[in-house]
């Protein structure tokens, strides 16, 4: 069993941090940035974040496993098929990589490759139920397994989307998959969330809330233009704009945040950035 | 309808920079009604080659110029002037220069990019509303298609890049899940939501399709 899982099932609160893969084959700064890492259970491997094209995140998620790391893959819909999906996930078995986060994926729009096919073959929830029939020993094409992975299959949610109710149709299908824990989208607002944790409670699946370290206005303002789903609220943007010191008032915030996880949540998702340094700080 | 659009012209100039002289083509149905392949488009296009330099040697706009066999025989109407013609330029979609293609030895220009099957909202303005999958869900979905009108074809609800109901790939535009779920909460039914659709079944689009009615449609 995972750290994540038997934190996660042992009731404590867990903390998770995100590593995107380079862009190009120097290894050296995601796998050092890693070790460096403090007070964190897992690590998320992006996977051709914003449709960026990025060297795999399961060659790094590998590295990062076998170096003593515990990752997180993550996995998109976007560029595989049902097939190269499944492969991916039983060489990730192969490498011990047992959490996922198992996503659509943005849209290629966003890339620096929209001119590329999308493929969608699969959908999330149907990518869960993928996960969790080569965890029970067969393919997608009732085929048995010589050798059975076995997982923990996350996914992702946006607490804070409307209308709230189609959201949660999606939440409640993606647990019938299989869900055994959730990561959110950035969590900006204390309302939502709360409501999002009411609704959760008789699901009994453990909630990681994503919290985002701003460095200043315009990066808020960068992310409600670029970034899909992430919907920085304007009182936020403003504390940002006033403050003497942009960052300082970005740590606070994200403070603030990690209060809301540890009063409502099972855990929190540091998103720092390329500022890991700052995680002990938003964690204190 | 299937929805074209004209090649830009230094594009099309390219391609019959080797031909003098050219017979053209149109296409009655689709390509007329998306003003693309008409007569109005045909006149229009002989009107820019002169300004090219080139020759025209006839003209025919096609009943449906995807209909095999009566492109044939239209072309055999004109057999003279596709004769004497270097090469045959054609307004129609994807489809119907192929049926031209597939029917004479010489060298066939496509005037046309081929979009998508179309929707009229209004004049002018067209909407991909089915991509044909060839294992349709409307009837859960209160006709209104995932596949096509999602930009991702997802099949089980909204994906994380919905903000306020709009699509994460174009705000101007409302997610297709949202709609699905409007329409069906006022038809007080629960539709595709009851259950987790299983993975589609691509091989229902295995191209390239081929289809034959049972009994000779007898
Ligand atoms: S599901 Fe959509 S794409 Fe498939 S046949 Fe129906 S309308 Fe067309
Ligand atoms: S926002 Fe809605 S329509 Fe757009 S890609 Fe996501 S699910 Fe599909």
């Amino acid at each position: 069993m995972s750290q994540l899982a038997q934190q996660l099932a042992g009731g404590q609160f867990v903390v998770t941090a995100e590593i995107a893969p380079p862009k190009g084959t120097n290894l050296a700064p995601a796998l050092d940035g890693a070790r460096k890492l403090r007070g964190v259970t897992a690590v998320n491997v992006t996977d051709n974040q914003g449709a960026n094209m990025r060297l795999s995140s399961l060659a790094l998620a590998a590295q990062l496993q076998q170096s003593g790391t515990e990752t997180i893959l993550q996995l998109t819909c976007r560029d595989r098929n049902r097939m190269a999906l499944q492969s991916d996930l039983l060489g990730a078995a192969a490498f011990g990589i047992e959490n996922l986060l198992l996503l659509s994926g943005d849209h290629g729009k966003f890339g620096d490759h929209p001119d590329a096919r999308p493929v969608f073959d699969l959908d999330s929830v149907q990518m869960l139920d993928m996960a969790s029939g080569l965890m029970a020993g067969t393919d997608m094409a009732g085929k048995p397994l010589n050798g059975v992975p076995r997982f923990f299959p996350g996914a992702a949610v946006n607490p804070a989307a409307e209308p709230f109710e189609l959201m949660f149709q999606k939440v409640t299908k993606k647990v019938a998959s299989g869900a055994r824990f959730f990561q959110t989208q950035s969590v900006f607002e204390h309302g939502p969330l709360e409501r999002f944790m009411a609704a959760m409670a008789p699901l009994r699946v453990p909630v990681i809330a994503g919290v985002l370290l701003m460095r200043s206005a315009k990066m808020a303002r960068f992310l409600n233009a670029n970034i899909p789903g992430v919907k920085v609220p304007q009182p936020l943007i403003e504390r940002l704009e006033d403050a003497g010191d942009p960052m300082a008032e970005g740590l606070a915030i994200a403070r603030e945040t990690v209060g809301w996880a540890r009063e409502l949540c099972q855990g929190v998702h540091l998103m720092t950035l390329g500022h890991e340094d700052q995680i002990p700080a938003i964690l204190a | 309808m299937i929805i074209s659009e004209l090649k830009p012209l230094d594009e099309l100039q390219l391609a019959l920079s080797a031909c003098d002289k050219l017979f053209l083509v149109g296409c009655a149905a689709c390509a007329t009604a998306c003003k693309a392949g008409g007569e109005e488009e045909v006149f229009k296009l002989q009107e820019w080659l002169a300004t090219q330099g080139k020759e025209v040697s006839g003209s025919v706009v096609i009943d449906e110029a995807c209909h095999i066999m009566r492109a044939a025989r239209e072309l055999r109407h004109h057999r003279n002037a596709v004769q004497e013609a270097d090469a045959l330029v054609v307004l129609a979609c994807g489809s119907g220069i192929q049926s031209i293609s597939s029917n004479v030895e010489k060298r066939v220009v496509g005037g046309l990019n081929s979009m998508f099957l179309g929707n009229v909202r209004r004049f002018g303005h067209y909407e991909e509303m089915c991509s044909l999958c060839g294992d349709c869900i409307l009837n859960e979905t209160a006709g209104i298609c995932p596949v096509t009108t999602c930009a991702k074809g997802l099949l089980n609800g909204p994906c994380g890049g919905m903000e306020d109901g709009r699509c994460e790939v174009d705000e101007e535009i409302e997610c297709a899940w949202r709609l699905i779920y409007e329409r069906l909460q006022k038809q007080r039914r629960q539709g595709v939501f009851a259950r987790r659709v299983p993975p589609k079944n691509w091989s229902r689009r295995r191209q390239p399709g081929r289809y034959r009615l049972k009994n000779g449609g007898r």
